[in-house]
């Protein structure tokens, strides 16, 4: 829903920024369309767009995105994106080209929406989530999530964190979690004196951590985080994304940012998703993939070139 | 007019300076004088039937109340004293069936207009109909059930009075509970759906919780309409000068404050008229009562 909102609203520039790539194009590179037309219609050439191979011991997820949709509007073709243990992938790109769409695909967030449709597997240690005996909500259960806007429940500090844990019929000591919790999401020290408060009464840097806290409590093996911080304040940004670096430790993360400076700060591998409106539609895909050092500063393709240039956004 | 540390003005400020001060007799300033004190006459003219009404009911049965009053039987004709406990039982007793009945099917209904499938075929129906019955001739809920179940069991009773309460109440409950809930942020149930939460642990977990004051208000608002409505009951539950006598009486016909009010009031008798006006008196204070406890506990707000 975000991401066609998003959309929307860059739509005038994008487009026409994208018209005009298009026509030098056309004009300049007729070669390179063609690369780049047979690339993302083959199947095989789902590999290619990727180049990025990894060593499957090391990957907790992978995705193998052919086709995502909404209804009949194709949001995401041909990508395939490895996540790897201990790690913090990072997704890029301009607004629109479908990298929450990706990211809401790993956990089966998608499926909430009733036009969402999805082609291609996404394989979590060894299983394919979309398999059709697997149940989204258990999915969830191990795959969790961080959103946009902070999203605290109306309950006190304390409830939101063990909200999961009683969820999940947790036996053990409560209060020990919930510490552990809110200890590794930074937020302890702020918060132990008022675990009765409202979790809406915290800051929105606070809510945000509290949030994180109430995801990891938990103990998920990955963490799905979609633009953490756009609703943040620079010290809040940096504190979260502090605590990114800490939680990849112990989890596998999967951050979706729009701020280019948040990737190199924090992500070991990136992803660059564009999106191609040539078909009439406007479908994002993976253009490449790679070590954050490389995409930042050598990257493969000239499309990724020119948006770490700031040529488009 | 005020002056500005008049020594320290420069001429060029002089020069440069705008007409700022206003005067209260100015056309734009008298006009916006004019019409905001014609708003607060409409206003205080708007609550003058209320505070009327209740100065009315004090002053008239204000010195009825009393422990006998709230307390006794109903007076026979050339007696004295007597009160109106049977009809502050029935009443309670038929708005409680009402409730029993119209608060969990209220609220289960909401849940699914709201969160289950809000925009099925089912879904458009049910609402459609609901908010046909908000402007329901409540006396038509009155024959409905008259023809339904006092034909069928042969005698006018405290369920069927609950039960014509109920059909008033239903809509009410129905309408102010979904409003509720589709109010609660999204993104809150997002995060249940995240963290492995099926739709029944959200609707359960959160989204009734975070919209519970809102239901609270709309279901004392149902309890206090229903309290006072008569034409129902008058098809329904009759009228009796008796307690209701154990679970048995719940099937025998039953007073209540207003059909006592509109017997009382018609006869000819001062002690009746009296405490026709008490009666009145303790209708209006239950409903106040429950009309403050829906804005004391619907303030909160996520």
């Amino acid at each position: 829903m975000n991401a066609t909102a998003e959309a929307g609203l860059i739509e005038s520039t994008l487009l026409e920024r994208n018209r005009n790539m298009d026509t030098n194009r056309e004009t300049q590179m007729d070669t390179d369309r063609d690369d780049h037309q047979s690339r993302t219609s083959t199947p095989d050439s789902i590999t290619a767009a990727a180049a990025w191979h990894v060593d499957p011991q090391q990957t907790v997820m992978d995705c193998r995105l052919n086709k995502i949709f909404y209804g009949d509007f194709l949001a995401v073709r041909d990508s395939l994106v490895p996540i790897e243990k201990n790690k913090i992938t990072g997704f890029i790109g301009p607004s629109g080209c479908g990298k929450s769409t990706v990211l809401r695909s790993l956990n089966r967030m998608n499926d909430l929406i009733p036009v969402f449709r999805f082609e291609g597997t996404v394989t979590y240690h060894g299983q394919d989530i979309y398999d059709k005996s697997i149940d989204p909500v258990l999915v969830r259960r191990y795959i969790g999530m961080v959103f946009q806007q902070p999203n605290p429940f109306s309950m006190s500090i304390y409830d939101n964190v063990a909200f999961g844990l009683r969820l999940n019929r947790f036996k053990g000591d409560m209060n020990e979690r919930v510490e552990k919790a809110l200890r590794s999401a930074a937020l302890w020290n702020e918060v132990k004196d008022k675990l009765k408060n409202s979790g809406l009464s915290l800051s929105g840097g606070q809510q945000q951590r509290l949030c994180i806290a109430r995801a990891v409590a938990t103990e998920p093996d990955v963490l799905l985080m979609d633009e953490p911080c756009s609703a943040l304040d620079p010290i809040a940004t940096r504190q979260v994304e502090e605590l990114m670096l800490e939680l990849k430790e112990n989890y596998t993360v999967a951050l979706v940012t729009h701020n280019m400076q948040q990737a190199t700060r924090v992500a070991d591998t990136t992803a660059f998703f564009s999106v191609d409106i040539s078909e009439g539609g406007r479908t994002g895909y993976l253009v490449e993939m790679g070590d954050t050092q490389q995409i930042f500063a050598d990257p493969r393709e000239k499309l990724t070139r020119e948006y770490i240039a700031g040529e488009f956004s | 007019m005020t002056r500005v540390a008049s020594e320290a003005l420069l001429e060029q400020d002089l020069a440069s300076m705008k007409p700022l001060q206003g005067s209260l007799l100015e056309g734009r300033s008298l006009k916006s004088r004019i019409y905001t004190g014609i708003t607060w006459g409409l206003a205080i003219l708007a609550s003058l039937p209320l505070f009327s009404v209740l100065y009315m009911l004090i002053a008239k049965g204000g010195a009825r109340i009393n422990w006998e009053t709230l307390t006794a039987l109903p007076p026979a004709a050339f007696e004295f004293g007597g009160g109106i406990g049977p009809a502050i039982v029935g009443t309670a007793i038929m708005v409680g069936i009402g409730s029993a009945i119209s608060i969990p099917i209220g609220i289960l209904a909401a849940i699914y207009l709201a969160e289950v499938a809000p925009h099925s075929k089912l879904a458009e129906t049910a609402r459609f109909l609901a908010k046909v019955l908000t402007g329901f001739p409540s006396i038509l809920a009155g024959v409905f059930v008259y023809a339904v179940l006092v034909v069928s069991m042969k005698t006018y009773s405290a369920w069927a009075g609950g039960i014509a309460l109920a059909v008033l109440m239903l809509p009410t409950i129905i309408l102010t509970a979904e409003e509720t809930l589709k109010q609660v942020p999204q993104k809150m149930k997002d995060a249940a759906y995240g963290m492995g939460c099926t739709r029944a642990q959200v609707v359960a977990a959160v989204t009734l919780p975070t919209g519970l004051p809102g239901v609270i208000t709309g279901v004392l608002l149902a309890v206090a309409g229903a309290a006072g409505e008569s034409a129902p009951l008058l098809f329904t539950a009759l009228f009796s000068t008796y307690y209701v006598n154990g679970l048995e009486g719940l099937g025998q016909p039953t007073a209540s404050l207003s059909i006592l009010i509109y017997n009382f009031s018609g006869m000819p008798y001062d002690n009746q008229i009296e405490l026709a006006w008490a009666a009145s008196l303790v209708l209006v204070l239950i409903i106040l009562v429950f009309n403050i406890l829906a804005r004391v506990l619907g303030r909160q707000k996520f």
